[in-house]
């Protein structure tokens, strides 16, 4: 536990420093340019910049443990009221993309190291060698420019059609749930067919990091010496595989899961500007662009304490489940 | 020295020198490595590149900067452009030569800086050992912790766009393994008998950890940066493609892919051919560097 308070603090330090070491005066991004000297010391003291550093630390930690990450210069809200807003939007693309990773990943992950050596495991291979050398961003501009340029199999950027905006009331911030749970179902088809390209895209990715690592954990417990004696007792290869050898692997994939999860959440950025999808990468982009810091800064430390909360969590699962960890 | 007698001179059984017996150690090492055919593969599309960035002034049909409104966005092939003309009727084949350049600088200087601090922060943290090593380790896993896209992000918008900003925000993103193996390979070197004997003679921490326990640490380094080359090809790419790399006019890869995307339904080569090419080297790296591995690491092979 304390551990995990002192992850946090670091990164919070990292993010504070980063706030320091801007070139842009954040007492001139609030007032501009124009204003005249009094009130620039009115801000600067309102900002508590004249305090030690040590001090603002101190206060910039307590008002982030109370959600308080600033308003936003661009706009003009509470950088946590934007952040819940622009949020579900990206845990909606990256489940599902996760989700869709882990069903076909495992399963070639685990026939790739069964016919290790075969065209399978080739096919598992190629798969991954490419899924780590394709720039995301491109990948996702061939995408659109093929199954909505040329195909026009699905929709095109954006979350939902114009037609559809706003038809369903917010329950989760989810579109596929609330349509599912408002049952309308020209919401939830069009919902679909704008999220599927790029979770498919994001899915891609973890499918290759999860099907390789699938792979390496069955290939040490196939190796074992329990595998050769289920199969010389007479068992089947079904059973074998199964509810052998793939039983001891699932705690180990629990953990490449949660990571491939919290990966999906960073990778998303550059998927949303690709695709105009208004989450939290989109949502930091911009912000930079416009240099609003408080916005910048309240992204990254929410990303980064999901990062390291599913990291803990798959830890904890790990200790909780395997019985040696006790 | 004639072809056979030099290559009986490489594998011979018992080398006289100690400089035989290293040239042997990379002769045996080449071997291995040139009969894997997709390592050869990437090791040949590296060095085409290398030699397109080298050959640049040769290679590009025009300048890479010359705009020709009269004739944007035309098709490959269109009147002696290979690869068709952008948006402002630049040639990009002569562009795409021109950034290669761009990549392979940011490549290499992240290949510098990011292991040299790891390097440091490692040795350090585990020769010295006790509270120093604690810190330092912490440090290492809080960065760890972060994901390194949106920390790269961070540090770009602290620094402001450019290309040496964009290095230097991968390399601060990147350092935190190099760091932990350097650690790890100290601790295993730290309390050798030659350190010892190197301390009775009077060597003090600076002139241990710089003189023999780096030079140790670095063939584990080298492998780790092959493999991660590609990683940091795509990051760097990934903020062109933001607008936070190279600014424009320069012909950056990301970058060229980012101005290809508002045409991208009706000119598709604009951001199609930068990203085949950011692809290609990617992947030339990663087959190189699981060559490289297997060569290398003889134990990590196959996983």
């Amino acid at each position: 536990m304390l551990t995990v308070a002192v992850t946090l603090l670091g990164l919070l330090f990292v993010t504070f420093m980063i706030g320091r070491v801007m070139p842009i005066d954040p007492v001139l991004a609030v007032i501009g340019e124009r204003a005249t000297q009094a009130q620039y010391d009115e801000v600067f003291l309102e900002l508590g910049l004249d305090k030690p550093l040590i001090t603002q630390f101190a206060i910039y930690v307590n008002d982030v443990l109370h959600g308080d990450f600033g308003t936003s210069i661009r706009t003009g809200k509470l950088v946590s009221e934007d952040i819940g807003r622009v949020f579900p939007a990206t845990l909606e693309l990256a489940t599902l993309g996760t989700l869709i990773g882990v069903f076909l990943g495992v399963p070639l992950g685990v026939l790739a190291a069964v016919y290790r050596g075969r065209w399978i495991d080739q096919v598992a291979r190629f798969v991954g060698l490419i899924g780590y050398s394709m720039p995301i961003f491109w990948l996702g501009l061939m995408g659109l420019l093929i199954f909505y340029g040329i195909l026009g199999w699905v929709a095109g950027p954006g979350r939902l059609g114009v037609f559809y905006q706003g038809l369903v009331p917010e329950r989760s911030g989810l579109l596929l749930l609330d349509s599912l749970l408002a049952g309308d179902w020209t919401v939830f088809k069009d919902a679909f067919s704008h999220i599927i390209l790029p979770a498919s895209l994001l899915g891609y990715y973890s499918l290759a990091y999860i099907s390789r690592m699938t792979r390496s954990f069955m290939l040490e417990q196939l190796n074992s010496e329990y595998i050769t004696t289920a199969r010389v007792k007479g068992l089947s290869e079904w059973t074998v595989i199964w509810r052998h050898a793939f039983r001891n692997i699932r705690i180990q994939l629990i953990t490449v899961i949660a990571l491939a999860y919290a990966n999906l959440l960073e990778g998303s950025v550059l998927t949303e500007i690709i695709f105009a999808w208004p989450g939290i990468g989109q949502y930091i982009t911009t912000s930079l662009l416009s240099n609003d810091m408080n916005s910048v800064l309240g992204g990254t430390v929410v990303i980064g304490t999901i990062f390291v909360a599913l990291n803990i969590f798959s830890d904890l699962l790990y200790r909780f489940f395997d019985p040696r960890a006790k | 020295m004639s072809d056979t007698s030099f290559r009986d001179w490489l594998t011979a059984d018992a080398p006289a020198s100690r400089a035989q017996a290293r040239a042997a150690a990379w002769y045996a090492g080449w071997l291995k490595l040139r009969g894997n055919t997709l390592a050869m593969v990437g090791l040949v599309v590296l060095i085409a590149l290398i030699l397109l960035a080298l050959f640049a002034p040769l290679l590009a049909t025009q300048d890479p900067f010359v705009q020709d409104l009269g004739a944007r966005l035309k098709a490959p092939g269109w009147e002696g452009h290979l690869f068709g003309t952008d948006s402002l009727g630049r040639d990009i084949w002569s562009r795409l030569v021109y950034g290669a350049r761009i990549s392979l600088y940011i490549v290499a200087l992240v290949a510098l800086v990011a292991p040299l601090l790891g390097l440091i922060i490692g040795t350090v943290a585990g020769y010295m050992g006790g509270i120093i090593d604690v810190a330092l380790m912490r440090f290492t896993d809080i960065f760890l912790a972060f994901p390194r896209l949106i920390l790269a992000l961070a540090f770009v918008a602290a620094l402001g766009a450019g290309i040496e900003n964009a290095v230097l925000a991968i390399s601060l993103t990147a350092w935190p393994p190099y760091a932990r193996i350097a650690r790890a390979e100290t601790l295993t070197i730290r309390n050798s008998d030659f350190i010892h004997a190197i301390k009775l003679q009077g060597a003090g921490p600076l002139r241990i950890i710089t003189r023999h326990v780096w030079p140790l640490c670095i063939s584990s380094l080298v492998i780790r940066v092959t493999l991660d080359m590609a990683g940091i090809i795509l990051t760097a790419a990934g903020l062109g493609f933001l607008g936070l790399g190279a600014q424009p006019p320069s012909p950056e890869w990301g970058a060229m892919v980012s101005e290809g995307r508002k045409y991208i339904l009706d000119y598709w080569w604009v951001a199609t051919i930068p990203g085949l090419a950011i692809f290609t080297i990617s992947l030339a790296f990663n087959l190189l560097g699981d060559g490289l591995r297997d060569v290398l690491d003889p134990k990590e092979a196959g996983k």
